[in-house]
């Protein structure tokens, strides 16, 4: 067991060397001088020019670039970003926010998402059965920011039940709307997978044998059927949250949530290489934690999986 | 003095939003201004962006921290409603050769730490925003001051700066409240200059931490400010020692920080931001609608223009300037603004803007900007007849990412085409920054896209800096020494208002030349929640937030 982690862990160090060097080298090759867009087109003093870019090494070659900012990280100093802010402190403020909107997404997909399923899947053909599937048909249909504009226009500006936007905090509450919005495709997509899974294990022998065995049907349904129908979903869920705190630009641009979307989309604009690589990093290892965490996960559910 | 730049694509960043601008045809919206009987204990939730750059007065030179920083510092002077400079700090300003001026400050005004207002502050505030090694954008603001040469000198390898005196030898404390002003050749519009950010005072503690500074600055102006949540708010509140003309009729104005101006129309709809400008590009059309007796449309000081680089061959000598001429009769701009930007936008009759003291709208020339396809065919033929055409595309350069560009070029290159008869595109470019590093470097291939938004209120502002030989922003390296000469002419005038008609004569030559083409003047649209009354926009389309109270 301790050596399956330890060996997910060490995977991290290729993963993470070859994710910042290609990102770096986009934003490198990006077209444009971010010091033009710094000056936002304005006349700007050659001299001062010369200036910000000794400062941000922006005449150095690429490697050397990418030498410098390696070398930082390991000093735990990310460096500044044009604007004078410390990273470090700017990815500090979105992170936690991000989080809270990923892991409300994600309890609103899971909840809803598997108790849908179950109960679908048991009674398959039933009229909740055929309601629900063709919802979660409507929902991965629309695209989220369709669904984030009109939720955003009908509950926010029209009935007034929530604040359209979120406000400067990002507290829990105000995060419920966009939650929804980012929880509604994959919420769909969790109620498809467990069903199926259900429907799959619930004419398999051991699940036969426990009802011979006379267990009562919650028993059966809870701990024989649903425990081993999980693992389909839990993948799922795992790559999901990766996904949810890399941050949803779409959304968090609707509901104007300070979050690392937001945040990146900013930095890929004015092309600060350290600053895009440095969330970049974050999210490679936001990624492998929970898919390591996923893998897990199988052993607790399927007691046949061992790890070596 | 800066470009309009663009909303882009999801908000973000954006400088001056060309496409969300509006006019109707005349009508100025509908503003009550101060009626004074409102609310004065209101907290104003005011449309924001996060500043780009520490609120540094020489550092900041973007919309979002400009907002911030003229209402949490004040200068030597402001701009009122119209653009008309009034006395905030200064006491006096004169000069008797517009070249040397002598600048005494009122007694007894204070930073909002207590501390007193002294002439040292302005001057160390000035040169440490000119020197080179401090890296503030705004420095080439102190250009014209004697002295400046040397604290931006370049080191003999041209890639490093290495300025060669910290302090410019043009600045002088008489005494705690007086100091002069040397520059380095008459010119009248430098008092004009003086209410722009670059040159509002620093305290001593400012400069020795200008970190510590740009994060929570001790100013001089009507608010100051509390508290900064990066990336989501600013919160300013009643400065208790400021005594000018501007002072707050509200308890303070929160800005919150927006990265599209959708999100931030939302909120103005349900009541959760009460002052909003710059309407987003998707509810021009309903705004108004919408809001009702909420809602301004208001000139300012901005105008759009395609360059023609003088570089490109076919745009050169006597046939280049029919070609242009050509172009510029054969653009139907009233039917663009009336199509493409709802009526938001006014039609060019100059280079200026209309908002700006001096402007005229019947400058001898100005008919070249009225569309007549015949004639333009005509002025097209005779350029031919000089050089023939070599049958290529001429293309606009435009950026992408700014909401609207594409709809009007492509009208413009199609009216282009129609009329002369000629093959024309537009030239696309991702970003704005993509397209500024090919103007920047003179690689251009055709036209491009360009507008210009003034940072004070200054005919000069609009002519200088764009079309002086050499100068700063010359995008289409325009040349022409009776221009250069007018300019200099109205700069050593005795007064603003003599400088205006030199200016404006200037002008003249350059509707002969028509080193760009000017297309139209920018309008601001905004609007206001149920809460709050009082609301106008100023000279630069930015909300007078201190007029603004409760109901």
């Amino acid at each position: 067991m301790l050596r399956f982690i330890l060996r997910r862990v060490l995977q991290v160090i290729p993963v993470f060397v070859g994710s910042t060097l290609l990102v770096y080298f986009l934003v490198f090759s990006m077209a444009g001088n971010p010091i033009d867009a710094l000056s936002g087109g304005k006349p700007i003093s050659p001299a001062v020019v010369a200036q910000l870019t000794a400062q941000y090494h922006l005449d150095q070659p690429f490697i050397v670039q990418y030498g410098i900012f390696i070398k930082n990280l390991f000093t735990f100093n990310l460096g500044t970003s044009f604007s004078g802010r410390p990273i470090a402190a700017i990815i500090g403020q979105a992170f936690p926010v991000t989080a809270r909107l990923a892991i409300m997404a994600l309890a609103i997909e899971a909840i809803f998402g598997v108790t849908a399923g179950v109960i679908a899947g048991l009674r398959k053909g039933k009229l909740f059965d055929g309601t629900v599937l063709l919802a979660s048909l409507v929902v991965i249909a629309i695209p989220t920011f369709v669904l984030g504009f009109l939720l955003q226009f009908v509950v926010g500006v029209k009935l007034g039940w929530a604040k359209p936007t979120v406000s400067s905090g990002a507290d829990w509450g105000d995060l419920i709307l966009p939650a929804v919005v980012l929880g509604l495709v994959s919420f769909a997509y969790v109620l498809r997978l467990t069903r199926t899974s259900i429907l799959e294990n619930m004419n398999a022998d051991y699940v036969r044998t426990a009802t011979a065995k006379g267990l009562s049907r919650p028993r059966v349904i809870m701990v024989h059927i649903l425990r081993n129908s999980l693992i389909p979903v839990v993948t799922f869920l795992g790559a999901d949250l990766g996904g949810l705190m890399g941050g949803a630009i779409v959304t968090e641009g609707i509901f104007n949530v300070p979050g690392v979307g937001n945040t990146l989309y900013r930095a890929v604009l004015s092309g600060e290489g350290p600053m895009v690589v440095s969330i970049v990093s974050i999210l490679v290892l936001v990624f492998v934690l929970a898919n390591l965490l996923v893998d897990l996960l199988y052993a607790w559910l399927d007691p046949r999986i061992r790890y070596a | 003095m800066r470009f309009s730049r663009i909303s882009k694509a999801l908000g973000v960043a954006a400088v001056v939003a060309m496409g969300i601008t509006a006019c109707s045809g005349g009508g100025t919206g509908s503003s009550s201004t101060g009626a004074g009987s409102g609310n004065t204990s209101k907290v104003i939730n005011a449309y924001g962006g996060e500043p780009q750059n520490p609120l540094l007065p020489a550092n900041t030179n973007e919309v979002y921290g400009g907002r911030v920083m003229d209402m949490i510092y004040s200068g030597l002077v402001s701009y009122d409603a119209s653009g008309k400079t009034v006395n905030e700090l200064a006491d006096s300003i004169k000069t008797t050769d517009s070249q040397t001026y002598t600048i005494k400050l009122k007694t007894g005004e204070k930073f909002s730490d207590g501390s007193p207002v002294t002439a040292k502050n302005f001057v160390d505030a000035w040169n440490f925003g000119a020197l080179s090694t401090n890296a503030q954008l705004n420095s080439y603001f102190f250009e014209s001051i004697e002295g400046y040469d040397a604290v931006s000198a370049m080191a003999p390898d041209k890639k490093t700066a290495a300025p060669t005196a910290q302090t410019m030898s043009g600045l002088k404390v008489v005494d705690d409240s007086t100091f002069t002003v040397k520059l380095t050749q008459p010119e009248s519009d430098f008092p004009l200059r003086l209410g722009y950010t670059a040159f509002y005072p620093l305290t001593e503690a400012a400069i020795a931490d200008p970190k510590a500074s740009g994060e929570k600055p001790v100013s001089t102006g009507p608010y100051m400010l509390k508290t900064w949540t990066h990336n989501s708010s600013l919160e300013l509140v009643p400065n208790p020692n400021y005594t000018g003309p501007r002072k707050p009729k509200n308890a303070g104005i929160t800005f919150k920080v927006y990265t599209t101006a959708d999100a931030a129309y939302s909120d103005l709809q349900s009541n959760n931001l009460d002052v909003l400008d710059g309407i987003p590009a998707a509810s021009l059309k309903s705004f108004q609608q919408d809001l009702g007796d909420r809602s301004i449309i208001k000139p300012y000081a901005g105008n759009a223009t395609l360059t023609i680089p003088s570089y490109l061959p076919a745009f050169q000598g006597e046939a280049g300037k029919l070609r242009r001429q050509a172009i510029s009769k054969s653009i139907d701009r009233q039917l663009i603004i009336d199509k493409i930007f709802n009526k938001t936008k006014q039609i060019a009759k100059d280079f200026t803007a209309p908002v700006i003291e001096g402007y005229s709208d019947s400058i001898p020339g100005a008919d070249v900007l009225k569309f007549d396809a015949t004639a333009a065919k005509k002025l097209w033929d005779q350029a031919n007849a000089i050089t023939p055409w070599d049958d290529s595309t001429f293309t606009i350069a435009y950026n992408v990412d700014g909401a609207g560009n594409k709809e009007y070029v492509d009208a413009a290159t199609n009216e282009i085409k129609n009329a002369l008869g000629i093959k024309a595109e537009g030239k696309p470019y991702a970003t704005f920054k993509e397209l500024r590093n090919d103007v920047n470097k003179k690689q251009l291939t055709g036209a491009s896209r360009a507008g210009w938004q003034a940072d004070y209120p200054s005919l000069y502002n609009f002519l200088g800096p764009l079309y002086g030989t050499g100068a700063g922003s010359n995008d289409g390296s325009y040349s022409n020494p009776a221009f250069d000469a007018k300019l200099k002419e109205g700069l050593s005038a005795k007064s603003t208002d003599e400088g205006n008609k030199i200016f404006n004569q200037a002008q003249e030559i350059l509707f002969k030349d028509l080193p760009v083409i000017p297309l139209w003047y920018q309008e601001q649209t905004g609007g206001w929640s149920t809460n709050v009354t009082g609301v106008d926009f100023g000279w630069n389309g930015v909300p007078l937030y201190q007029n603004i109270t409760g109901k």
